[in-house]
């Protein structure tokens, strides 16, 4: 049993109770809503005849079903509309803080979040979606709930849960250029698979970590769901601080330096014990493509798609659906083969830093004839402060469309869509069948910077290769420690 | 609609007229078709269940007949509430008015669903069952007395059957366990607790 871990020490300190049956009241934190897992939550509350408990605990935002070209409202899809003027009727109704369209505060729930300063280290966080282990980045215990959790959240402010193992990802070395987080997380959920983690929480560590930045930290932890694990976190340090100060949710003043002392002395100490520990060298981690239909099918972009023989019996059946659905034979090269359309967005790629290192491979370059790429911004800050930059022209002029904030074709549940067999280059987090809004529609899933390298080439490419051409003179994703655009006073 | 309030807490008894609805294997499918699945609450299921059913039928399902208006037992016969594992069909079988099944046997994830919403299943062979299903069928104003502990139905004339019902779905209905948010609402003193040595939530004052 693990012991020490900053897990064992966020657990205790939010444990309200022991339930019958085992399991334990946990106190949440900080519980995020949007506009699809809560509508049935709030009205099983009122069913109930309850009311909603800790309203200042609870924050909302929109992101899931809005569109990306018009925001004007009413939408022009109907039960859109009506999901988000039922999240609105839901937060006045409870007095719950909404981040809406055009507040310049709005975004993708796991975006937003992080940017406001409101997930801090040592908190539980909940919210009915599943990455929501993105919030694990700052050294939170952050999980994913299904509607009837959130419905318990609202009434109680906390949760009936079962303690998970602790497994410690320890990273040795440092990712090469061209590298990015998300080539890391592809390349540890291709080796311990994606029910690797069940029943684990993943504290990452180790030199290759600590080197991270905030974003890519959760880059990292968005995708631990992906590998299995409900929650994955990275111990507070240094650039968890730098990330947080001045950001208008975080303490300030005084309480400053209280936070940073209480934060610091949550980490995983030395004497620590793990349940499970697995090892990596970053720096032997390629650029990633999933050539498959779930996220653990990954490759490096210098192989090709594994063949039967070389895989592990237990994996034979569904990389053979895989084979059939991606149309992919076995055996042939990743690189080479051709896209149709190049999505770069989402919670676990669409922020300033993802942007940049798109666009440092787009300058100079075009999409290729015949591809259709969009960026989609991760938050309204994300976007203004990308266009303070010049991203948008930049990417304007390489012939990507630049859209307004939202989930958009990660999950497809607003108008942007593949349609029929399109195949897409994607930096979004899962590449299931039918993911991406066509029933047969296939998602390749890679960093950022490989989905534009995609773009410009017009197939999966080797962005190292394009990195080190003269057009383009940025290797790894730059350090994000901009200002936050905002000043206003926190209202949770 | 005149429907009650849903449960809370502790389930002792279910009190009401039954309805029948004969036949086996009857899927969630059937109980909630998939294009009422796209909702923002689940306030419209009660007048949808069935909805196919009761369309072919043309008023003469049983949940169209006025006899079994206000009905809150259901009986059914074998494997009631399989295929999908929506959460959608037990949610608009209460919403409708069902507070308590009887059946010669439930799907295992319906009853589980069932169970979460405080909805009892109840077992009994198949002759009880259809012995059962004819009486309601000849007196369909007969009210009923469902006792979760004894697992026995009562009807107003002096009438008893015996029922199965495992013992921890029942432990789990009389002591109120099925119900996460009814636990959790029980314990604010120690949220409040709780949220006191949390240092964030209190300036980061560590005193
Ligand atoms: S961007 Fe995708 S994964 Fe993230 S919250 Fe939205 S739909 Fe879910």
């Amino acid at each position: 049993m693990s012991a020490g871990t900053l897990y064992d020490k966020v657990w205790e300190l939010h444990r309200v109770a022991d339930l019958p049956g085992g399991s334990t009241q946990l106190f949440i934190g900080l519980h995020l809503i949007h506009e699809v897992t809560s509508p049935q939550a709030f009205a099983a509350l009122r069913d109930l005849g309850l009311g909603v408990r800790h309203p200042e605990r609870s924050v909302a935002t929109v992101d899931h079903i809005v569109p990306t070209t018009s925001q004007a409202r009413p939408f022009a899809d109907s039960l859109a509309e009506a999901m988000l003027q039922s999240l609105e009727r839901n937060c006045a109704e409870h007095g719950i803080t909404l981040h809406g369209l055009g507040s310049g505060r709005q975004g993708i729930v796991h975006v937003i979040a992080p940017e406001l300063g409101l997930t801090q280290p040592g908190m539980t966080v909940a919210c009915g979606d599943s990455h929501t282990s993105t919030h694990g980045a700052f050294g939170a215990i952050a999980f994913g709930i299904g509607t009837s959790q959130v419905r318990d959240v609202l009434a109680s402010q906390s949760l009936s849960m079962n303690k998970l193992k602790v497994r410690r990802i320890w990273v040795d070395g440092q990712l090469q250029g061209g590298v990015y987080a998300k080539d890391l997380i592809l390349h540890i959920i291709r080796t311990l698979g994606v029910k690797g983690g069940v029943g684990f929480a993943y504290e990452f560590a180790g030199p290759a970590i600590e080197a991270l930045s905030m974003e890519e930290r959760m880059t990292l932890c968005n995708m631990a769901i992906e590998g299995g694990a409900r929650c994955g976190y990275v111990n507070p340090d240094a650039t968890t601080f730098a990330y947080l100060q001045g950001r208008p949710c975080a303490p300030a003043g005084e309480a400053w330096q209280r936070a940073v002392a209480w934060w610091s002395g949550l980490a995983s100490g030395p004497e620590a014990s793990f349940d499970d520990e697995v090892r990596f060298d970053a720096t032997a981690i390629a650029p990633t493509v999933t050539w498959g239909i779930t996220p653990g099918q990954g490759i490096g972009v210098d192989e090709a798609v594994p063949t039967p023989e070389q895989l592990d019996a237990d994996e034979r059946p569904i990389a053979a659906e895989a084979y059939r659905y991606m149309d992919l034979q076995p055996g042939i090269p990743i690189a080479g083969v051709p896209i149709d359309v190049c999505f770069i967005g989402s919670c676990t790629n669409g922020r300033l830093s993802d942007l940049r290192a798109a666009a440092a491979v787009a300058r100079g370059r075009h999409v290729a004839e015949g591809i259709r790429a969009f960026v989609v911004p991760g938050s309204e800050q994300v976007a203004r402060a990308a266009e303070a930059e010049g991203l948008d022209q930049l990417f304007r002029a390489a012939g990507f469309e630049w859209r307004e904030p939202g989930c958009s074709m990660c999950l497809a549940m607003n108008p942007d869509r593949l349609e029929g067999r399109q195949i897409s280059a994607s930096s979004s987090n899962r590449n299931f069948k039918g993911r991406q809004g066509s029933a047969s529609g296939r998602t390749l899933l890679m960093s950022p910077a490989m989905v534009a390298a995609a773009a410009v080439s017009g197939h999966v490419a080797d962005v190292r290769r394009l990195l080190a051409a003269p057009t383009s003179p940025v290797g790894t994703a730059p350090e994000v420690l901009s200002e936050p655009v905002l000043s206003a006073a926190c209202q949770p | 609609m005149n429907v009650p309030s849903f449960p809370i807490g502790p389930v002792r008894s279910v009190e009401g007229t039954a309805v029948v609805l004969s036949g086996d294997d009857i899927d969630t499918d059937r109980i909630i078709p998939a294009r009422f699945l796209k909702c923002v609450t689940f306030g419209g299921l009660g007048e949808q269940v069935f909805a196919d059913d009761r369309l072919e039928r043309g008023g003469a399902h049983p949940f169209d007949l006025p006899e079994h208006q206000g009905a809150r037992i259901l009986l059914v016969n074998r494997n009631f509430g399989c295929g999908s594992s929506r959460e959608h069909a037990p949610q608009a079988l209460m919403r409708w008015g069902i507070r308590a099944l009887l059946g010669e046997s439930f799907a295992e994830i319906f009853f589980g669903n069932c169970l979460a919403l405080g909805i009892p299943c109840l077992q009994a062979p198949h002759g009880r069952i259809k012995a059962l299903q004819s009486f309601v069928e000849a007196n369909p104003s007969t009210a009923f007395r469902l006792e979760v502990d004894a697992a026995r139905l009562h009807s107003g004339d002096g009438q008893a059957w015996p029922l199965d019902l495992a013992p921890g779905p029942r432990q789990m209905l009389l002591s109120g366990q099925w119900d996460a948010t009814g636990q959790l609402v029980s314990h604010d003193r120690e949220l409040l607790d709780t949220a006191a040595r949390l240092p964030y939530l209190n300036a980061f004052s560590t005193d």
